[in-house]
């Protein structure tokens, strides 16, 4: 063998060597820090599994369980996906307009007590176009706080 | 009648296009110099045709023409005209026109300044050109046609995207985006000129797009910050990075091109990595590709993300075929692209380089893969996941922090031979900073390592790149008497390349300090306040005043006033609002941010009390934000450097006296 061809060999096992180190990193990256997306019905299934892991849960906000404290900023709700529903707690205000039967992904992990820990909270709305009803608009729901036409 | 005027302008754009790009190797096959001029002549004219269909589409948003599909998707009445302006890019079709518009651009102007060389790199990068131009003529006809007749005209239409209309920074960020995006197509398209020409063995290809590889550069750092800075206006959050996959987008090719700005630079001198060089490129456009559609064809649910259509499967399709093609041309040009020159000492400026590179994209993979991974498990296992910061952080920082001690390393250090004794001196400025900037970072209560390394390298590598610029100007000073400030000037002027570069790192380094900062002293309050109560966070008191409410022509605002108080005086007031817009049920958080040197207070309102008797803010307090932003624009001014012409240096020598020139003579040779 010639030297310059070992020396292309050698950098091909160094190439080599760094590949497989790099890929191994990033396997174990992934591994430890993939947030799993699931619904109420999987996290249940889930069951020992479910726990203290991060989760992203989504689902709708159940009819009648906001709870909302303003003073300890403490939001209590229950997520269900028609089978299963899943007590979320999360500390912060919940988005304005927040409202019974929306969609939300809620991140964070699910605790041997039964309720899921939030760290954020995010709503999904669609972006399709459409007209607020009667009484919805802001400037008749807040009307006490409008001060007229701005610039 | 603008509907018909823009869409036979694309539609004839197309036959040009494509006539052009059959013309042109025909021309070279048959060494006909007046039918290349023919085919460069398309070039012209689709930049022509293409200006016609966005000007019209532009006057059609202009003039509510709701007869036009893109009109009624994204116009309305009540939209301020520089909103309805700048919605040319606030939905897909309108966005393919201008991306179409500004490859047009790029197309035109660089065929234009090269038409004269000899040679056939040009006509096959115009060819190149030509085809890129032809797929997004394509996609202007088919899946993104924004011209198309609507069968029932409305009076009005819903306007853009709330979140697309509620800042200022959405009239920046998209454009320099665009600039920067479809800037890579140059570059890329002479890569394959060289290699369809078989020029590869030059380092033509490289230096005739430095300039424009260079404002690529510059428009996609200045772009990707000014995204970072609408997120952090807009998003209300506080944060301007969150991993999210298209800023990822944005950040994979800036990855791969800086690598590229530097590797150039080995080529150039050292006759290395030469089929490194053309993969770089060539890879930075197809993670362009990569990127858009990530963004566009809705596989990702963003603000960017408009539809879920066809598009996607077309940009994949030219993706596979961009890859075979070069893998193809890149093995057949194999031969050609040995290296001329060879690593003469380990311990020398390639070899930071090397590493440079090296880190960059394994830099450039982590980012891909972690972007791409949620795509790849759900269609293989059927699950959905999301692969958030800890991963990215995790992977990144170490590579980040290195990135940031080789900045600083490479400068000092000269090419193709080991360091003499001059190294100590150019370091031990940067020594000193740097132990004096870990030390602040620690007692200013960082605890992560990786942040006191942060810390240690903004101050080391700060103060090397400083100490270039000062040790030169002083040269200039002991040779030519010349006062400190006219000789640096004329340094910069002399050497812009260099020059430019050193000023970019120092930018690096301003956003590099920023981002540590901020990440690590970030603390943020929530509360729930009355008229008159106030809430303290990191020695900021901030009191609410009032709940107020405003009626604007396009929507509906609710703001909290909120006064900044220094004891018992107000020394100023803040007023985060809601805004409500008839398009969404949702109202999009307006944050309001009091910014200075040593930090930001960023308030924003979450809640409040349909009667205005409370509402909940959340304060937070960020150090050296704004750093980031003068960061970007420091980066920018030394793209800037780097691209204009070098100063004549004939004239001056000339004048100046022979023992003037002697003395110049004698400095040491000029290093790009």
């Amino acid at each position: 063998m010639t030297v310059t061809k070992k020396r292309k060999w050698g950098a091909l096992a160094a190439v080599g060597v760094l590949a497989i180190a790099f890929a191994w990193l990033i396997y174990g990256g992934l591994d430890s820090n993939v947030v799993y997306f699931l619904t109420p019905k999987e996290l249940a299934a889930k069951g020992e599994k479910g726990y203290d892991v991060p989760v992203r849960l989504g689902g709708q906000v159940k009819p009648g369980s906001v709870k909302w404290d303003d003073k300890t900023l403490d939001l209590q709700f229950r997520v269900t996906d028609g089978a299963s529903e899943i007590a979320v707690r999360s500390k912060g205000a919940p988005p304005q307009m927040f409202k019974d039967g929306m969609g939300v992904v809620v991140e964070g992990r699910y605790g041997r007590d039964g309720v899921f820990q939030s760290t954020s909270l995010m709503v999904k709305h669609s972006n399709e176009y459409k007209a607020p009803a009667k009484g919805e608009r802001p400037a008749e729901m807040y009307k006490s706080l409008m001060k007229g036409s701005g610039a | 009648m603008t509907r018909l005027l823009a869409s036979n302008a694309v539609l004839v754009g197309l036959v040009i296009t494509a006539l052009g790009a059959i013309l042109i190797p025909v021309a070279i096959r048959r060494g006909r110099r007046d039918w290349l001029m023919l085919g460069y002549a398309a070039v012209y004219t689709n930049f022509v045709l293409i200006t016609v269909a966005t000007l019209a589409l532009v006057w059609g948003l202009v003039s509510h023409d709701f007869s036009i599909s893109y009109v009624a998707q994204v116009g309305s009445r009540a939209t301020p005209l520089l909103y309805t302006i700048i919605s040319l890019w606030g939905a897909l079709e309108g966005s393919i026109v201008f991306w179409a518009w500004v490859l047009g651009m790029y197309a035109a102007a660089v065929v234009w300044f090269n038409r004269k060389r000899e040679g056939n790199l040009v006509p096959y990068a115009a060819f190149t050109l030509l085809l890129v131009a032809l797929f997004f003529h394509i996609l202007l006809i088919g899946p993104a046609n924004p011209f198309l007749l609507v069968a029932q005209v409305l009076p009005d239409g819903p306007g853009p995207n709330p979140l697309l209309q509620n800042h200022i920074l959405m009239a920046v960020h998209p454009p320099l985006l665009y600039l920067g995006y479809v800037g890579m197509t140059v570059p890329f398209a002479f890569a394959m000129g060289a290699m369809f020409s078989g020029e590869v063995a030059s380092d033509d290809w490289m230096r005739l797009t430095r300039r424009w590889t260079l404002s690529a550069w510059g428009f996609l750092t200045a772009a990707i910050i000014a995204g970072m800075w609408w997120s952090y206006e807009v998003l209300g959050w506080g944060g301007y990075w969150a991993w999210d996959p298209v800023e990822n987008a944005s950040f994979i090719p800036w990855l791969t091109c800086t690598a590229y700005l530097h590797s150039a630079m080995v080529q150039e001198r050292r006759g290395m990595l030469k089929l490194w060089n053309l993969n770089l490129m060539v890879g930075t456009f197809v993670l362009t590709m990569l990127g858009t559609f990530l963004t566009r064809s809705g596989i990702i649910s963003s603000v960017h993300a408009f539809t879920q259509g066809t598009i996607g499967f077309y940009f994949l399709t030219f993706i596979a075929i961009v890859l075979l093609a070069t893998l193809a041309m890149v093995a057949g040009n194999s031969d050609k692209l040995g290296s001329t020159g060879k690593l003469d000492a380990a311990f020398s400026r390639e070899t930071v380089f090397l590493l440079n590179n090296l880190f960059l994209t394994v830099f450039m993979f982590t980012v891909l893969i972690g972007t791409l991974f949620p795509l790849v498990a759900e269609l293989v296992r059927g699950v959905k996941v999301s692969v958030g910061e800890p991963f990215f952080n995790r992977m990144t920082l170490p590579l980040m922090v290195a990135l940031l001690f080789l900045l600083g390393v490479g400068p000092a250090l000269p090419w193709k031979r080991a360091p003499g004794p001059e190294l100590k001196a150019k370091l031990l400025p940067g020594v000193i900073l740097g132990i004096l900037g870990g030390a602040a970072g620690l007692l200013a209560g960082a605890r992560s390592p990786y942040a006191i390394l942060a810390f240690t390298f903004v101050g080391f590598s700060g103060a090397v790149n400083i100490g270039e610029f000062v040790s030169g100007a002083n040269a200039r000073v002991r040779a030519h008497g010349e006062a400190w400030l006219v000789a640096l000037s004329r340094l910069v002027s002399g050497n812009r390349r260099r020059y430019g570069g050193y000023t970019a790192h120092l930018g690096i380094v301003l956003v590099a300090l920023g981002v540590t900062a901020s990440g690590t002293f970030k603390t943020e309050r929530e509360a729930t306040l009355k008229p008159g109560e106030t809430i303290t966070l990191a020695g900021h008191t901030v009191r609410l005043k009032e709940v107020w409410g405003r009626e604007e022509k396009q929507r509906q605002v609710i703001g909290a006033t909120m006064e900044v108080m220094d004891g018992e005086r107000v020394i100023g007031t803040v007023e985060p609002r809601m805004n409500y817009y008839p398009t969404s049920q949702q109202p999009v958080p307006t944050p309001q941010v009091r910014s200075s040197l040593t930090g930001d207070l960023y308030l924003n309102l979450m809640a409040f009390k349909q009667d205005g008797s409370n509402a909940t803010v959340k304060v937070i307090w960020e150090p050296f934000v704004s750093w980031i932003w003068f960061g970007g624009f420091v980066i920018c001014i030394g793209s800037i450097i780097g691209i204009l012409p070098a100063r004549k240096r004939s004239g001056v020598a000339a004048s100046a006296p022979a023992s003037v020139r002697k003395a110049a003579a004698a400095l040491p040779e000029r290093q790009p």
